[in-house]
This record gives C-alpha cells, structure tokens and sequence, in this order.
C-alpha cells in the first residue's frame, strides 16, 4: 500500500530573536524582541505600558503617537529592531519627577479636551512635541500640526484650546 | 506580517550586498513598507535597514548652488532645512503639504521617492489587481475610482502616484542619485517613475539591488515665485485630488520661464515641457489656460474622476497666478488666494 502520509512540509526557518536595548521613559530594558515587533507591541505587550494605545495599527489615526528621541512618531509603523539604544517618552512618562501631571495633561482636564479618551494618550504626546516644534503659534497652525492625531468623539476645539493655552504661557 | 529575516547595514557595500538577494528589500522610514507588510500586499523575505548609514542623513550645498539631500534625510527634517527653505522652498512647502508631522518624521527622502499607489485595490488583497498581481485585472476601471488617473493610464491600470514631495522634485527637475551592483547611476527625475503601460508592477526605473542615496536639487530659479497648490477631499492628511507644483521666472508682468508639475493625475508625476514653453512671454492668466490645455491634452475619466479634468484645469490655472504674483500658497492657512 502506497503511504499516504504527505512529506513533512520544511519547518519554517524563523530568524533568532534579537536583544535590543531601549530607554523607556528614564528606565533602561533590554527585550528579546523578532524582527516584525513593532515599537508599539513591544511598549503594551512586553514592558506592559498600555498607556499608548494600538487603533488602526496602519499609521493613520495616531492613537500610538510617542516621542523616539525627541521626535513623535505613529509607533505602530516603528520596527522597534531598527532603534536599537533609542530614547521613548510615552503618555505614562509625561508627568513630573512629583507625579504631578504634564501642563498639557492638566489642560486636557480643565478644557474637557476628551470624552472616551481613546486617542487622548497620542493627542498628548502629539501635543507635548508640538509645543516643543513651535508650531502651535495659532488655532488654525494647531489643527494643521495635529491632523495625525485622529478623535471619533470630535473634542478637536476642546484639544485646540487647551493647547494654546499651553503653548501660550 | 510575514516572518522576515533582518539585516542591520554597517555601510553602504555591505547594504549593497545584502540588497541583492532575492526576495530582499531596503527599509528606510518604513512608513508605508512596513504598513504594505501589515496589509500583506508585500511580504519581502529580508529586510535591509538603511537606519545605520549616517552618511545619507545630510543637506549640502552643491558646488553650482543646488542641494543634494541624503536618501535618509527625513521629510520633517528635509522641509524644515535652513538651505532646502531657502534654495527650494517649493518642496519644503509640498512636503508640509503631504502627511502628518508623525509620518514626516519617520518618513525619508529616498522611502517617499519609491512609496506606491493607494488604489483601493492595490491594497485589498482580496480584490485582483495588475500591480500587486500582475495578469489578474484591474477592477479601478469598472470600480470606485475616484481617486485614480486621468492622464497616461493604460488598459492595465489607472493607479495614481501618491507623493507630494515628488510633484516638486518634479517641477524643480530635480535628479535622482542611485548606487547599485553596476555602479553609480544618476536618474532625472522625469525618467525615475514610470507609466503603466503593461507592466504596471513596475513603479519606477530603479533596478531590483539598487538604493537611492540622494536627490539633486538644480540651483534655485524662481525666489518667490512658486506655489504648491494641493486640492483634497479633507483639507488636511489627504491624498491630492489634484495638486499643481509651479515655479515662474518673471519679466515685468509676463513670465519668462516656467516649469510645472501635476500630481494626483497618474501614475507619475506629470510634466510636460511644451506646456512651459507655450508659457513663455506670456501673462499668466493666459499662460495657465495655455500650460492647461496641453497638460490635460488627452485627458480621460472614469465614472467617478471625470471631474478631476476640469478640477486641474482651474487648479492650474490658480496656480500659475499664485506663483508670478509671488504669493505661494500656505500649508497651514488653507484659504485659496
């Protein structure tokens, strides 16, 4: 009787894991990551910072914004393999060395800049580096500078004031 | 994503090497590679990141005046050049025009130069699609194609090219340097995208193993006198509809030199030099109905663009008038002069 056991299919030949070394606002790591983790699985499923928040994970509603060596970026598009040694800041290091909280964290509650706050841990981080870039000079700037930071719930005017207010100061 | 393997390059001939192998591909800014590998539109069995070559993250001055700009220099820091705002303003200015502050900071030269279509059939793989799999169709003829082409699109597909940054390189007759395993190769800008014709597969002239390690940019001729004009269905982080790239050499009121770029219209850039030359001695007004009439000659919709005909004949004509008055239009300030 012929076998009817197919030939065993070639085990997929996976590459190892790699270590990568990473400061993760202010406390160093060093993770064994794949090639295909991204930034922002690495941040919620290995250091379990689930502050930044994965949305559409396509780079397009900002959800996952982060700062990556002073630069905010859509961390769902970032290979965390291609930063080794790299600095993040997340929504959960924008307090104070106090535990008080960001300025603009606290604006967002004075102007009711959110309602389900889904996307509010990105529109914080978004805001913090555009404060930072200088390009918060008016409302109209703002909106423009902010249109990687999507909100379902519509708070836009709300987020634009309450970082004028703090641009402003 | 498809498991890959992983190459991190020490330099330029060990990139080159590794770029090589079948199946490999160079990762820059990664923003719409790494998403196409979400989507598995492509699955690359090796990634080669570009990040460690420090060399390509530069601006310099060219010994004529012009700019040559690293293929690792990002969008953010490429617009945001003192020499790239003041030598070509222009594409600072479409750059600030595509994106959001978050992709223009991961987002490279070189990665926007080779980014592709997004035809919604491209990036559906559920759907058949001669670019993403060639001989199967292209359902955009039949389908929603509002955003598709109307201008040197062929039976095979009717797929636009996204960039904004290249509708500027486009008009500034910028040149795109490559290295590869034959060598050096320098590639204007009018020559790097292709048409579809038959191989819509195909985006650019560039040849698989080969990087882009900078763009030349020609010494500055116009100041003031351009515009990126970018017409959208949202008014901010949108694809254009139609976007006109223009700059003008003025004598008194009539134009002297002229060089214009469309995009949103096909699959490249889209440049005609006998429309700049039509444009010459000319007052604008009469040099954007001219320029508009041969840009758009042969110009054919589909059941839901058609309108984008009549859209980049004004669009053109608008912007040919904001760049001899001097008054470019403004990324942030969205009002239409």
């Amino acid at each position: 009787m012929p076998d009817a056991t197919p030939p065993a299919e070639p085990a997929l030949a996976l590459p190892p894991p790699l270590t990568l070394a990473l400061t993760v606002n202010g406390a160093r790591h060093a993770v064994e990551i794949r090639p295909w983790t991204t930034l922002l699985d690495l941040l919620r499923d290995r250091l379990h910072l689930t502050g930044t928040k994965k949305g559409c994970d396509q780079g397009q509603c900002g959800a996952c914004t982060v700062i990556l060596d002073g630069k905010r970026v859509n961390a769902c598009l970032v290979l965390a393999a291609t930063r080794p040694g790299s600095e993040v800041r997340t929504v959960e290091g924008l307090e104070g060395p106090d535990g008080a909280l960001h300025p603009l964290q606290a604006a967002f509650i004075e102007h009711d800049a959110f309602q389900c706050g889904y996307c509010t841990p990105g529109q914080l981080c978004s805001g913090v580096a555009l404060i930072g870039e200088g390009h918060a000079g008016s409302a109209e700037e703002i909106r423009e500078w902010m249109s990687g930071n999507i909100c379902r719930c519509g708070a836009y005017p709300h987020i634009v004031e309450a970082i004028r207010e703090v641009a402003g100061r | 994503m498809t498991p890959f393997a992983f190459d991190r390059a020490g330099d330029l001939p060990a990139a080159l090497r590794a770029g090589g192998a079948p199946g490999a591909r160079f990762l820059a800014g990664g923003t719409n590679l790494v998403d196409l590998m979400k989507y598995g539109v492509e699955a690359p069995r090796r990634l080669v990141d570009l990040g460690p070559l420090d060399g390509l993250r530069r601006v310099e001055e060219t010994p004529d005046g012009g700019l040559r700009i690293g293929a690792l220099v990002t969008n953010a820091d490429c617009a945001a050049h003192p020499l790239v705002m003041e030598r070509a303003p222009l594409l600072a200015s479409a750059i600030l025009h595509g994106a959001t502050p978050q992709l223009r900071n991961m987002a490279t030269t070189g990665g926007n130069l080779l980014q592709r279509t997004r035809c919604y059939y491209f990036y559906d793989t559920a759907t058949a699609c001669n670019k993403r799999a060639p001989g199967t169709g292209c359902p955009a003829r039949e389908g929603v194609n509002r955003i598709h082409a109307i201008l040197g699109h062929s039976e095979h597909c009717i797929a636009t090219h996204p960039s904004d940054m290249c509708v500027a390189l486009a008009a500034l007759e910028a040149v795109v340097e490559v290295e590869g395993p034959g060598g050096a190769r320098r590639i204007p800008m009018a020559d790097f995208h292709r048409l579809p014709d038959d191989a819509p597969e195909r985006d650019t002239t560039l040849a698989h193993g080969e990087v882009i390690t900078a763009v030349a940019i020609p010494p500055d001729r116009f100041g003031s006198h351009h515009t990126y004009l970018k017409l959208r269905d949202r008014l901010s982080y949108a694809f254009a509809l139609v976007s006109v790239a223009v700059g003008v050499g003025m004598e008194g009121t009539a134009i002297r030199e002229a060089r214009i770029a469309l995009g949103g219209v096909a699959h490249k850039p889209w440049r005609r030099e006998e429309a700049e030359a039509a444009m010459r001695g000319l007052a604008p007004e009469a040099a954007g109905e001219r320029a508009a009439a041969i840009l758009l000659e042969g110009a054919r919709g589909f059941s839901h663009n058609a309108f984008k005909i009549e859209l980049a004949r004004r669009a053109i004509g608008r912007a040919v008038r904001q760049a001899a008055s001097g008054t470019p239009q403004h990324h942030a300030n969205k009002v239409i002069l």
